[in-house]
């Protein structure tokens, strides 16, 4: 059936035919019987990624298909989202190897993605995780791992599915004693204190930080950092050391409609941030909390994305080499004399990453909200070339908007990603808005 | 604390390939139950006793059952591991309104999947389950049976027809100690309607309209409509006069 849709952020819409397949026959046949199409997952990515003329939705295509609980392997439909894996695996005493900060993914966009979490400087992106996967692609369903058709394997990881459908994925999972997470989160003044705190805390296993993109002088880059260890059972209140591998359940809120565009605006926003730096009266706090709200603070809210309003949002994050430091001051800078900050600023170093087309590479990474209102565009056209200039590059999955210059010039895989798509993908069937609006296929 | 999986009742799921019987069968997994999967192509099913065993650490099997072909279904209920406690017939097809119309291959297949097959089956269940003076039969029917409509009639005959059945088999039932719920549901969100706009405020989500079904049946509740305001939007539609409802377009 066409109908609009948009993902997380709401823009853009596009008018796309959705289809879901509950068996690979079916997903074969329509391949086969169609041009331009597109697998799309829960529709966590922000832009266009996986809009397309016909747009395959995973999400019946959902079985978890063998769970070995002594080796932690895991097999599953490329549907299945992060959420359900979670609830399988996490009362058998394993965890995800790596989580972006929502787990209503599916498996299939976590590969597509190639995603990462707090943990990448300690353990990679997903794709370090996978032992195996099937992709349909347009020489039809093909086995790959890192050392089988490694070429497509490492186009299909943060490829966003221009290989083909990915079906089934196998990856390795991660012991845990608990459910909680010890947390440890220090008050940064500035930018100078938050880079040298991220150093002093690098041997930790999950670090992120919050940061303020709104405040000037001394302040400028204030933050909060956020690191965690997996609790032992020891850790726990005596309640919980009970039962550690099980949480206790929670309500859900939700976003019922769009919030009006108005209601975040510079004052709202600086509200919320100085509130939200405020709410920490000591410098450090440390203390132990389930795992959700540690990885998944905005879980807790559903469709948090309407709170921008009905025109979306696009979410702007790139990466900048390590010694790019100057870079990320010119580029805060900028944010901060525009007065566009976002809610919720986030702030990381991603570990040493030489992937095909992955995101990540050894640096910082900073992830802002811009509600979508005219003059946004050139505005970020600006900070593109802020980060070009400085070596760094767009994260696919966030993007919106990015010329296709911005992404041949900032990929240094860019060519060689291109060939091994159409070795692949032959005749472009799959094929996206964004693949479209980048021109990876047809260059 | 959980019963026991062996206390607890066993369900065969009929048509177990759909998306509203996959969100059924995880219900029941997740609350114990040993579940028994048919679906005219058994090899599908496969993923989705795996599935089942992982999440639920219960166990399942799984069976080659064709609603069309009414003379096996006898031997199929015989080759049950053991005979099921719970029967929930699901499987139906929707079929094409305007091709059924001219093609009567399309309109008997309708007819024959929705209703005889259907009663077929059903009729095997219930002998055995008035004789053992236990048991609970499902069946999935659908709005479209309380009232025919010109744009799926001959889908919504075949469901008033099987609606009429579960009311006749229940009432028969009662005396010997089995239940029987119809389960009338509105709109879903499943492959059979994805290629139909659907109104979003007006349509379920497969695992929602399973929630209410297993808890109704818990409560042996007779007939279900789900989401709960399709009694109350039927009972409206139902209520219209023929004058004014022929000249609709429906």
């Amino acid at each position: 059936m066409r109908k609009n849709i948009a993902n997380w952020g709401n823009y853009p819409v596009l008018d796309c035919e959705e289809v879901s397949f509950s068996m690979e026959e079916q997903l074969a046949e329509y391949v086969d019987a169609h041009d331009n199409v597109i697998a799309r997952g829960n529709g966590r990515c922000y832009g266009d990624a996986s809009l397309g003329e016909h747009s395959i939705s995973t999400l019946r295509y959902d079985k978890a298909l063998q769970f070995d609980e002594q080796q932690g392997i895991f097999e599953c439909q490329s549907g299945l989202t992060l959420d359900q894996i979670l609830d399988i695996i996490v009362p058998r005493g394993w965890f995800l190897p790596v989580t972006p900060g929502t787990k209503f993914i599916t498996i299939g966009g976590a590969v597509a993605s190639d995603v990462h979490g707090k943990n990448h400087h300690s353990e990679g992106s997903f794709s370090n995780h996978i032992v195996s996967m099937n992709v349909l692609t347009g020489k039809g369903l093909v086995t790959c791992s890192p050392d089988a058709e490694p070429d497509l394997f490492w186009a299909t990881c943060g490829g966003m599915g221009l290989t083909g459908v990915i079906t089934t994925v196998t990856f390795r999972l991660k012991k845990i004693e608990t459910a909680y997470i010890r947390q440890k989160q220090i008050k940064a003044k500035n930018l100078d204190e938050v880079l040298r705190l991220f150093e002093e805390h690098k041997h930790c296993t999950y670090s992120m930080a919050w940061i303020d993109c709104l405040q000037k002088g001394d302040s400028f880059g204030r933050s909060i950092l956020i690191t965690g260890e997996h609790a032992t059972p020891e850790q726990l209140p005596a309640k919980a050391a009970r039962a550690p591998l099980t949480l206790p359940k929670k309500m859900k809120l939700t976003l019922p409609f769009n919030l009006p565009g108005f209601v975040l605006n510079n004052f709202t926003v600086k509200l919320f941030n100085a509130l939200y730096y405020a709410k920490n009266t000591k410098r450090v706090i440390e203390n132990t909390v389930p795992y959700e709200p540690f990885f998944y603070p905005l879980d807790a809210i559903l469709h948090w994305n309407r709170g921008y309003g009905k025109d979306g949002f696009v979410q702007y994050q790139f990466v900048l080499p390590m010694d790019k430091k100057d870079g990320l001051v010119a580029i805060l800078q900028k944010i901060s004399e525009k007065g566009w900050g976002s809610f919720l600023a986030v702030l990381k170093t991603f570990g040493p990453q030489d992937d095909l087309i992955s995101f990540p590479m050894e640096g910082y990474t900073l992830a802002l909200d811009f509600p979508v209102r005219p003059g946004l565009f050139p505005f970020l056209d600006e900070l593109d070339a802020l980060v070009l200039q400085y070596g760094g590059r767009l994260y696919l999955t966030k993007d919106a908007r990015m010329k296709e210059r911005v992404f041949w010039d900032s990929y240094p895989n860019a060519q060689r990603f291109h060939q091994i798509v159409k070795e692949w993908n032959p005749n472009g069937k799959f094929r996206s808005a964004q693949s479209d609006r980048l021109n990876i296929q047809f260059a | 604390m959980p019963a026991r999986p062996n206390d607890m009742p066993t369900v065969l799921i009929l048509g177990a390939g759909s998306d509203m019987a996959v969100a059924l069968a995880r219900r029941y997994a997740a609350a114990g139950h040993t579940l028994q999967l048919a679906a005219r192509n058994p090899g599908q099913l496969r993923s989705l006793e795996q599935d089942l065993r992982i999440r639920h650490r219960i166990a399942a099997t799984v069976h080659a059952f064709d609603a069309l072909d009414f003379d096996s279904h006898a031997a199929f209920y015989q080759s049950l591991p053991v005979p099921p406690d719970i029967v929930i017939c699901v499987f139906g097809y929707l079929g094409s309104q305007e091709k059924g119309q001219a093609d009567w291959k399309e309109a008997s297949r309708i007819l024959h999947t929705n209703f005889t097959g259907a009663v077929s089956i059903l009729n095997i269940v219930a002998e055995d389950m008035a004789t053992r003076g236990k048991g609970t039969i499902i069946g999935i029917s659908s709005v479209a049976g309380d009232r025919g409509r010109m744009s799926n009639y001959l889908y919504g005959s075949a469901k008033a027809g099987f609606t009429a059945y579960l009311s006749g088999l229940r009432n028969r039932l009662w005396h010997s100690g089995a239940h029987v719920m119809t389960v009338e549901p509105g709109f879903v969100a499943t492959q059979m309607t994805q290629h139909l706009k659907l109104p979003p405020l007006l349509t379920a989500q497969p695992d929602q309209v399973a929630a209410d079904i297993f808890k109704a049946a818990e409560n042996k509740k007779n007939v279900l409509y789900t989401k709960w305001f399709w009694k109350y939007i039927m009972m409206i539609i139902k209520n219209v006069p023929e004058p004014i409802f022929k000249k609709k377009k429906l």
